[in-house]
């Protein structure tokens, strides 16, 4: 694996200002470290995706089917025909230029391909050239190309350094979306047998066997278990989750990345806590055991398969609805694409109520599935949670909006009002609000880029993000980075040892996990991650002593 | 010649090209073809370019609904939702009339801009930081060019009018309010030329700006300067014959067209590019402004979660059924207590 220089070697190298040379003129530089690796043939047979071959990039083995282009160019048009977005993201653009130090990778790198109006040109050159008369008969001062091998290594290269995060489409005065552009590029792309194998890997996995780490029925239920252990040990809690138990009223539904490693299985026990607390009647599936969709990373077709799976078994095993846990792209798959992939009223499920406070959540009317935030909200407001923030008391917290629930979505206050209920008064901060909400900066190894190879491009990416933490860290203290998302759980805490080294990565149900006071619970001395509790146990006893 | 000065330059040698042309074809006595045949060319080119882009357009359609939520969606009754939140993440059709009202008459997201930059900072342990701040010069720059060129053409319909409308003699005498000249100094001429020329600078001063910049987007900017300064000259420098104009102008609408003599060469100038601005607007960038109506993260009310979007074209894919995952692990799956549909 390439060496990642150090924050203070990548930091002053990074310049905004272009190259001389003009863009179609510049090819993209294939370093170590930021690209990713192009996936292993073995996955692509699994899903029955084309020209699966194995691949090299410094080699420059690329292996691309003889009528390449005829396919791509053919997929273009097909897109055309079937999205009206792409054709007028392709058509309206003034080249204004407000999207362009929105980028996180633009910020990051200060490659100019990176600025969303440059990488969709990259796109939009070979549709001039290919479907428009004037760029046919002018060719490159029409801004039009051919589509040569260097253009198709060029989108490979730049639609794997865009995190489908959406903050340019924010920015545009018409709302022109680079995501979806991206997605209908990395479309093309996997086309011509062009995929990477991070997102790859986990696509197939979970088309096989239900999650994207590969996880066995007997392995998911092995890993949930254990936290259920642990939470036992840590509060003498007996938390009993069910696997694809027919019958049971609710089927709740997260990302691997909160039952296969740190920090997010800490947010699983939160999850069982509560739902111990609150007597939930519900069940995981080890079948549907991925909220998370990788899929959607490579293809809205692979989305659609990954994504079916989950009403299917909601169908299957009788369940009322779906509650679905903290992650940022599940959500905005199950929020933008659910339903309409699904493609009738779901009317095997009801309208979600809370069992607990009667809530009915008619916004999710024929979704049928609640954000794990609006239903813990929802019980919050409504009483039904005895909480001692002062558990919380070792956490100053800063929140991170993840960029899928922040602009496919929309979901801000749900999490702040349950930060505010399970933290001490004073304990929660909020970054400068430039980098927030609506404006938040992405992780910057979101839509399948998280691999390892290209730990230096994640680095750039995430400098944004990183950046405003390290300001409040400075600021105010602050020691944790909240997040509704799994793959910011995943992605972050590599993200903040490397620029903010002293920050912890936490989600907000093992916060509320933290709070939540049973009746028949031990003395609570730790938190849920063994570390000890401020003003509690033998601390405080010592503290109690010295004061008499 | 390196990519920035061939797309500026071409862009800029068709404009002047366009000019010369005119001038001299308003000279040798072709004003027939400038005043009356290039005009009706232009205006059945301008519309049927227009409704075939935009058929073009409406013909794919829309699979999913994929607002850009800018704001907190609707979820809890108690959860607090501004108006910003409503405008931004709209959940009627009510406010989705807002949120369009805003981004086209307003420039909503234009407005949200920032800019970010890399500073030197001695304090922070790699010697830099980045700062975000409210750069509105964009806005400002955008909104001065749209309103004035609005009023501007508001304005030009005195001369295919007759009499003139209410309204429009209004709308004249408020923009020639500041009386400082003889006669009196359209206040939207000035702003549209000012404005021109402030886009035009920051495409050619701005580094990254120059860098995407095409020929496609100095012609238009050239093409609408040299409209604005050509009527400027003509109003207040060279005069031409503004009664032998309305002449011309009425005629053209009431299809009677007729050539009144005397009219000077830099009124068909003047006319010949906007006609040709008319003519290349929908095969442009400048189908922005239409296209604007159309974009899907715009125009769609963010209720994905209570109404259901159909996709017309979506299909059955290939997923693994739950009773092929149940064979796989079937044994496994009974070994570790995970109930089974099959027993064998």
């Amino acid at each position: 694996m390439a060496k990642v220089p150090k924050p203070s070697e990548l930091l002053p190298g990074i310049s905004y200002q272009p190259p001389a040379k003009g863009w179609m003129d510049v090819k993209p530089d294939f370093r170590p470290g930021t690209y990713c690796n192009p996936a292993a043939p073995k996955w692509m047979e699994w899903i029955g995706y084309p020209y699966p071959q194995a691949r090299s990039i410094p080699d420059n083995e690329w292996g691309l089917p003889d009528n390449w282009q005829e396919i791509v160019l053919q997929g273009m048009e097909d897109r055309l025909d079937r999205f009206r977005s792409l054709k007028l993201f392709f058509d309206i653009c003034v080249r204004c230029g407000a999207c362009a130090d929105k980028c996180h990778f633009f910020l990051g790198t200060g490659d100019p391909k990176n600025m969303p109006v440059l990488r969709a040109e990259l796109l939009r050159s070979v549709y001039r050239r290919y479907f428009k008369k004037i760029g046919r008969v002018l060719g490159e001062i029409a801004g039009a190309r051919d589509l040569s091998e260097d253009v198709i290594k060029e989108w490979f290269f730049y639609l794997y350094q865009c995190t489908i995060c959406r903050r340019c489409s924010l920015f545009c005065p018409y709302g022109i979306d680079m995501a979806e552009m991206t997605l209908l590029g990395r479309e093309l792309l996997a086309s011509v047998g062009l995929n990477i194998d991070w997102a790859m890997a986990s696509v197939a996995q979970c088309y096989d066997k239900g999650s994207h780490i590969g996880a066995t029925p007997q392995a998911f239920k092995d890993m949930i278990d254990f936290l259920a252990e642990e939470n036992e040990r840590i509060t003498g809690i007996t938390t009993t989750p069910s696997y694809n138990r027919k019958g049971a009223e609710v089927l709740f539904v997260t990302p691997s990345g909160d039952y296969f490693a740190d920090p997010g299985s800490f947010t699983l026990m939160g999850y069982l806590l509560l739902f111990e607390y609150i007597g939930l009647d519900y069940t995981f599936s080890t079948y549907a055991a991925e909220g998370g969709n990788f899929g959607w990373f490579i293809s809205h077709e692979m989305g659609k398969r990954l994504n079916s799976k989950i009403y299917a078994e909601a169908k299957r095993l009788g369940v009322k609805w779906i509650l679905g846990g903290e992650c940022g792209h599940m959500w905005r798959v199950c929020n933008q694409y659910m339903p309409t992939y699904w493609g009738e009223p779901v009317n095997f499920l009801e309208e979600p109520v809370s069992p607990i406070t009667g809530t009915r959540f008619e916004n999710a009317k024929i979704h049928k599935m609640v954000h794990i935030s609006e239903f813990t909200a929802d019980l919050i407001k409504n009483g039904k949670l005895n909480l001692d923030p002062q558990r919380n008391a070792h956490i100053k917290l800063t929140f991170h909006d993840s960029c899928n629930t922040a602009r496919g979505m929309g979901i801000f206050e749900e999490p702040r009002y349950i930060i505010n209920n399970v933290l001490p008064e004073g304990h929660f901060v909020e970054m400068p609000p430039n980098t927030i909400r609506e404006k938040t900066f992405c992780c910057g190894s979101s839509s399948g880029i998280n691999a390892s190879e290209n730990m230096e491009l994640r680095m750039q990416g995430g400098l944004p993000r990183a950046n405003a933490v390290r300001w409040v860290y400075e600021q105010y203290g602050v020691n944790h980075l909240g997040c509704i998302c799994a793959l910011d759980r995943a992605t972050l805490p590599t993200l903040l040892e490397y620029w903010v080294p002293e920050m912890q990565v936490t989600g907000i149900t093992e916060m509320v996990g933290n709070a939540l006071i049973f009746p028949d619970e031990i003395e609570r001395t730790t938190d849920l991650r063994d570390r000890d509790l401020e003003g509690f146990g033998e601390a405080a006893e010592e503290d109690a002593e010295e004061g008499e | 010649m390196d990519f920035f000065k061939r797309h500026f330059l071409v862009a800029l040698a068709a404009v002047l090209g366009l000019v010369v042309v005119a001038y001299v074809g308003a000279q040798t006595k072709l004003q027939i073809l400038f005043g009356v045949v290039v005009p009706y060319l232009a205006a059945l080119i301008f519309v049927e370019g227009l409704v075939y882009r935009l058929i073009q357009w409406a013909r794919s359609p829309v699979p999913f609904r994929i607002p850009t939520t800018a704001g907190q969606n609707r979820t809890l009754p108690w959860i607090k939702r501004d108006l910003d939140d409503k405008l931004d993440n709209p959940d009627t059709f009510k406010y989705l009339l807002g949120r369009m009202a805003l981004e086209i008459l307003a420039f909503r997201s234009l407005f949200r801009n920032l800019r970010t930059e890399l500073r030197k900072d001695p304090d922070n342990p790699e010697g830099a930081r980045l700062i975000h701040w409210s750069y509105k010069w964009l806005w400002l720059g955008a909104i001065a060019f749209h309103y004035a060129f609005l009023v501007v053409v508001l304005r030009h319909l005195r001369f295919f009018t007759e009499p003139v409308p209410m309204p429009i003699q209004l709308l004249e005498h408020m923009d020639g309010f500041f009386q400082f000249f003889v006669p009196a100094v359209y206040l939207s001429g000035v702003i549209l030329v000012v404005a021109l020329f402030y886009l035009l600078a920051r495409r050619i001063t701005n580094p990254t700006l120059r860098y995407i910049s095409l020929a496609a987007d100095y012609f238009p900017l050239f093409l609408i300067l040299g409209i604005g300064i050509s009527g400027i000259l003509m109003r207040y420098v060279y005069k031409v014959d503004i009664v032998a104009v309305k002449q011309l102008a009425l005629g053209l609408v009431t299809l009677h067209p007729v050539v009144p003599a005397g009219i000077g060469p830099i009124f068909y100038v003047h006319l010949f590019l906007v006609c040709v601005l008319f003519a290349y607007f929908p095969f442009s960038k400048l189908m922005h402004a239409p296209g604007v109506f159309l974009s899907p993260s715009r125009n769609m009310v963010a209720n994905n979660r209570w109404v259901l979007h159909v996709n017309p074209w979506n299909y059955p894919v290939k997923f693994t059924p739950y009773l092929e995952y149940e064979d796989k692990f079937r044994e496994a799956m009974i070994e570790a207590d995970i109930p089974v549909e099959k027993e064998s």
